[in-house]
């Protein structure tokens, strides 16, 4: 195949599911237009996890802490400070990007099954931050944003956070920014040495390789996205509280990747919009629905570990990045 | 109370606590170090024991003695049935495979704590206690059974230590543990040993939830703060270091104890899990244990 062509194909494949996702706000109906919102927004968390899970092989167990820094830092900067919803956004991704950096700087001295439980240590560690400064971040209870303060004036315009409308087209925007940023990062040189570490780690480095830059870099946009998609959670819906900084938050991109397929750019979205979707019909059913959750995990791990997307590139589709 | 008689009850509080975590992480440990694989559904295997209790003891309302008998000895064997059941047809199938194995338990985990969600519910139980007596103290009463928590702990203790060093078990399970490949070379049913060690850890956890139950209440969601309490424990004694595993519970039972009485029980468990990520990252080997081969 030829660069060019796969070039097209690559541009058909994500900008076809980006479109498919804009149109979708047209046929719709409230409920599950304000679902997408969501589903769009941890899909953004989700490839924020795959970039560091899919392409670098670093299993984190730990990555609600990065979406819970981007929903505090968001959320209190307009809680407290009034800050304007933008630089609230922009605020929420560099903590996500921060804590990302000063976790990396520790958690990389460690690999593979360490890394898994330093990661869960360092987060469960967020979480019960959360609930220890009480006083501030309301614990469980969390905090609630006002219409008011999640609405600004842009160019002479005000735009309103809480109109369905703009909140569904900025989360796409989002979306479709960080399914470019992935493409960009993944078919890039840089790319391509992050897939290499997680092929071969030492063979990379033997190839000159700074092997402990390429990985804090990883972590480093990882955390951004998810600080990212947490900052516009907190945004659109008002509202942050601990349970976002819990464990089920570190599993459930986990799962999201998983299902739609490890280390690939498109899986992520798939796999967060099924699994929503699989877990609110079956929250419709019982309290305990989160047995879906495990379930799938089992499911996923012994009879489909490559996911959606992957299996589909396993079967004779190597351009799909 | 003074601070005298309230170091004493927190210290007091703290080794009941360090005893039990021991016995708990003594099974994640003892799994880790056989089988190489981290078991994160070793929390609910606690949270079974507790709950089974409080379904066996409530089978013989009017013998609370022999109800808990009855609990300290099925519950601990029908999760270890369950253990075996999750090593044949999961973990077997993986390879033991590391990271595969994570993922597969976390499943495990929340197949497990929702099913009890849905059998047993959201309530918290309580379990009445197998004897009743107090010690009084001048500045404070004590529960007496506590101090039988802390006989039973040892006792477990005494017989995995005994189990592990003085058997021929022991010597087979060791083996394994040094060299897989060798062991089955030398005619040692490596699998059929992964399984019992599993179960085995699986049955340590249980009893040590059987033992808490008359403390702190059946819940469905109990399991998470001995989980990460014992991979606390579990890495800061060294990954396969028996003594360092009882060693670090003492560590962190009597500490946690301690921070909780005159901080905060959170205060104490964010110190606990940021202690244990920068060992790992700084010792991995944990601060008893040997070198990875």
């Amino acid at each position: 195949m030829t660069p060019a062509l796969r070039a097209r194909r690559i541009l058909l494949l994500h900008g076809g599911l980006a479109l498919l996702l804009l149109l979708c706000q047209f046929v719709l109906p409230d409920y599950h237009h304000t679902n997408f919102v969501s589903i769009m927004v941890l899909a953004v968390y989700a490839l924020g996890y795959n970039l560091l899970v899919g392409y670098t092989g670093l299993l984190s167990l730990g990555h609600a802490m990065f979406f819970a820094a981007g929903l505090y830092g968001a959320g209190m900067g307009v809680h407290y400070f009034a800050w304007n919803p933008v630089v609230a956004f922009i605020a929420g991704a560099a903590a996500g990007l921060f804590l990302a950096v000063l976790v990396g700087l520790v958690a990389l001295r460690t690999s593979g099954v360490a890394f898994m439980i330093v990661t869960m240590m360092f987060a469960q560690a967020a979480f019960l931050t959360t609930l220890y400064f009480n006083d501030v971040t309301h614990g469980d209870e969390g905090l609630t944003l006002t219409q008011a303060a999640r609405s600004f004036a842009l160019f002479g315009t005000v735009i309103d956070l809480t109109n369905p409308a703009i909140r569904y087209n900025l989360a796409w925007l989002l979306l479709a920014g960080a399914l470019a940023v992935m493409l960009l990062v993944v078919l890039s040189p840089a790319g391509r040495v992050l897939i290499a570490i997680r092929e071969n780690e030492e063979r990379t480095r033997m190839l000159g390789y700074d092997v402990r830059r390429y990985k804090l870099a990883a972590l480093g946009v990882s955390g951004l996205l998810s600080g990212a998609a947490g900052a516009a959670y907190v945004l659109f819906f008002g509202y942050v509280g601990s349970s976002f900084a819990a464990i089920p938050y570190s599993i459930y991109p986990l799962l999201w990747v998983l299902l739609g397929g490890v280390g690939t750019v498109a899986g992520p979205v798939i796999g967060t919009l099924l699994m929503f979707y699989l877990i609110e019909i079956a929250r419709d059913y019982s309290s305990s629905y989160m047995i879906v959750v495990g379930a799938i995990l089992l499911v996923l791990v012994l009879f489909f570990p490559k996911g959606i997307i992957g299996s589909w590139r396993a079967r004779g589709q190597g351009w799909i990045p | 109370m003074s601070l005298g008689p309230h170091l004493l009850l927190a210290i007091m509080e703290g080794t009941v606590s360090a005893f039990v975590l021991a016995v708990t992480a003594l099974g994640l440990s003892l799994v880790f170090g056989v089988m190489r694989i981290v078991n994160v559904a070793h929390g609910e295997f606690f949270m079974l024991g507790a709950v089974l209790a409080w379904w066996l003891t409530s089978l013989v309302p009017e013998a609370p003695f022999w109800g808990f008998m009855l609990a300290l000895a099925v519950a601990p064997l029908l999760v270890g049935t369950i253990a075996i059941v999750a090593d044949r047809f999961v973990l077997q199938r993986l390879n033991y495979q590391p990271e595969a194995t994570i993922v597969a338990t976390i499943g495990l985990l929340y197949i497990l704590q929702q099913a009890v969600l849905s059998i047993y519910g959201p309530e918290a139980r309580p379990v009445v206690a197998p004897i009743n007596f107090r010690i009084v103290l001048p500045w404070f009463g004590y529960s007496g059974y506590k101090l039988v928590v802390v006989g039973a702990a040892i006792l477990l203790l005494l017989a995995a230590w005994y189990g592990v060093t003085r058997t021929r078990f022991g010597l087979i399970m060791r083996a394994t543990q040094f060299d897989g490949e060798i062991a089955q070379a030398f005619g040692i049913p490596v699998k059929r040993v992964y399984a019992a060690v599993f179960a085995l850890g699986a049955m340590l956890a249980a009893a040590a939830g059987v033992l808490v139950v008359p403390l702190q209440q059946a819940h469905y969601l109990m399991g998470l703060d001995p989980l990460l309490l014992s991979f606390v424990v579990v890495i800061i004694g060294g990954l396969d270091s028996l003594k360092g595993t009882i060693v670090a519970a003492f560590i962190i039972g009597l500490s946690d104890g301690i921070i909780s009485v005159f901080f905060s029980p959170t205060l104490a468990k964010i110190i606990a899990t940021l202690a244990v990520a920068l060992v790992l990252v700084f010792r991995p080997n944990g601060l008893f244990g040997g070198k990875v081969r």
